[in-house]
């Protein structure tokens, strides 16, 4: 029986945001579900709320109230070692801003993760390499990130997200802080990531080319799911467009 | 069925929230080479629990050979001494507060990565532990040896450290490496273990 997995979804989810005297909705009853496998793209304004329910998702943050649930497990129900637990484990995380340690190597970076799920230095070592080598950048794995572009740093932190081979990869504007070109390379390699290992992954963006590569695409409003559009839906719109 | 992957994906959490014990040799490592790959950022650390040890040290040691002295001299250098307890304290919170807080994103990215709170608590505690124990070491040879030497140029320098005693000398050795790592230890841990028990987002957002 072919019953349809999903690796994420939230359930009403609100968040608010307290400024000075005044209180900010920045999520106001967010249901999503997401199937394990898929392609998403949040896209929204900015202020729409995309990086709240991205770090909601994440459990990076907890909601006010509403429940998200990866793979069944109600974050709300972990304590904060089991959530640790579930981000070393189940989700690997690239930000706008790269977040690498400064202090490390891409090699050292990409190995962080392996420690926190208590693999050995060879064992993660081998790991680290194996990934670099899959972003292209074995022959950059003792450079610091301040010796690297902001490609490669990003490149390295999605070796990094990926160390513990986990079911779901977020990313909060991953394209953001790099040029288009660049930018494309990121996408690109982040749908061979879907493609080739099955990752599950979310993207918060306001970048259209991540419309081309995503298989569904959510639309954040003022804190509310504006639409959800499935990518043949838009080929056929555009296709419909071309015919005229 | 949903039930039972519920119950699996449970029992595979707890499973695993048994076996991450990172070990004590892990956290030694990534702390000491945290420090070296900082090295003039720790020196800047260091050289604040240094001075206030060393000037605590100092006035202590001058307090130990101030016999035969008025008591109005004596009333002074105890003024001082409570002074430089004071001085080094503030000096010390201060280096350690700015230390930790301008690692708070990188706190936040170590969270995302799965590392546990305490682990997070425990490099910090690593980092005092060390940082504490090897300027205070150096703070009170300094420090000692100033006033030492000072007094050395009146009743010269074999009168000068029998002055002090070698019982003195010890406690005194003691008095000022306890101070400096315990006064190191507070200051650390107090803001490291807040970093580490925030949400991760709001680490992240920490800006300083």
């Amino acid at each position: 029986m072919a019953v349809t997995e999903y690796v994420v979804r939230t359930k009403d989810v609100v968040k608010e945001f307290k400024m000075g005297q005044e209180t900010m909705r920045a999520l106001n009853g967010i249901s999503v579900d997401i199937i394990r496998g898929e392609y998403i793209s949040i896209m929204g304004p900015s202020g729409s709320g995309k990086s709240t329910l991205f770090n909601a998702i994440g459990g990076l943050d907890k909601p006010d109230s509403g429940s998200v649930f990866i793979n069944d497990v109600d974050m709300a129900q972990l304590d904060a070692n089991e959530l640790a637990f579930l981000r070393c484990h189940t989700i690997g995380y690239i930000f706008q801003t790269f977040n690498l340690i400064t202090v490390m190597t891409a090699l050292e970076n990409v190995r962080l993760p392996t420690i926190f799920a208590g693999k050995g230095t060879e064992e993660g070592t081998e790991r680290a390499i194996e990934l670099l080598n899959l972003v292209g950048l074995g022959h950059r794995l003792h450079h610091k990130p301040s010796e690297l572009s902001g490609g490669q740093q990003q490149r390295v932190a999605c070796a990094r997200a990926l160390a513990n081979n986990p079911s779901i990869i977020l990313a909060d504007e991953p394209t953001g802080n790099l040029d288009s070109k660049t930018g494309a390379e990121i996408i690109d390699l982040l749908r061979r990531l879907n493609k080739e290992q099955g990752v599950t992954i979310i993207s918060a963006t306001h970048d259209y080319k991540m419309l081309d590569v995503s298989d569904r695409i959510i639309w954040i409003r003022d804190g509310k799911v504006d639409k959800i559009e499935n990518r043949s839906d838009i080929s056929i719109h555009v296709g419909g467009m071309d015919g005229h | 069925m949903p039930g039972e992957n519920n119950s699996s994906q449970q029992t595979a959490l707890e499973a695993g929230i048994n076996r991450i014990h990172l070990p004590f040799s892990t956290v030694v490592q990534i702390t000491m080479n945290s420090l070296k790959i900082r090295f003039w950022r720790s020196m800047v650390t260091a050289s604040g629990i240094f001075l206030g040890i060393a000037f605590l040290s100092y006035v202590s040691t001058n307090l130990l050979t101030s016999e035969g002295q008025g008591i109005e001299e004596r009333a002074r250098l105890v003024w001082l001494v409570v002074m430089s307890l004071l001085v080094s304290t503030v000096g010390i919170v201060n280096s350690m507060l700015m230390s930790v807080t301008e690692r708070f994103r990188e706190i936040g990215t170590m969270k995302c990565l799965g590392a546990p709170d305490d682990f997070v608590v425990k490099l910090f505690f690593v980092e005092a532990v060390f940082t504490g124990a090897v300027s205070s070491v150096g703070g009170w040879v300094v420090g000692y040896l100033g006033s030492v030497i000072a007094k050395s140029f009146s009743i010269g320098l074999i009168h000068s450290f029998q002055a002090v005693g070698a019982v003195r000398t010890l406690e005194l050795a003691v008095g000022c490496i306890v101070i400096g790592v315990f006064v190191t230890l507070i200051a650390t841990i107090a803001p490291a273990r807040s970093a580490a028990a925030m949400p991760a987002a709001a680490a992240l957002r920490t800006e300083v």
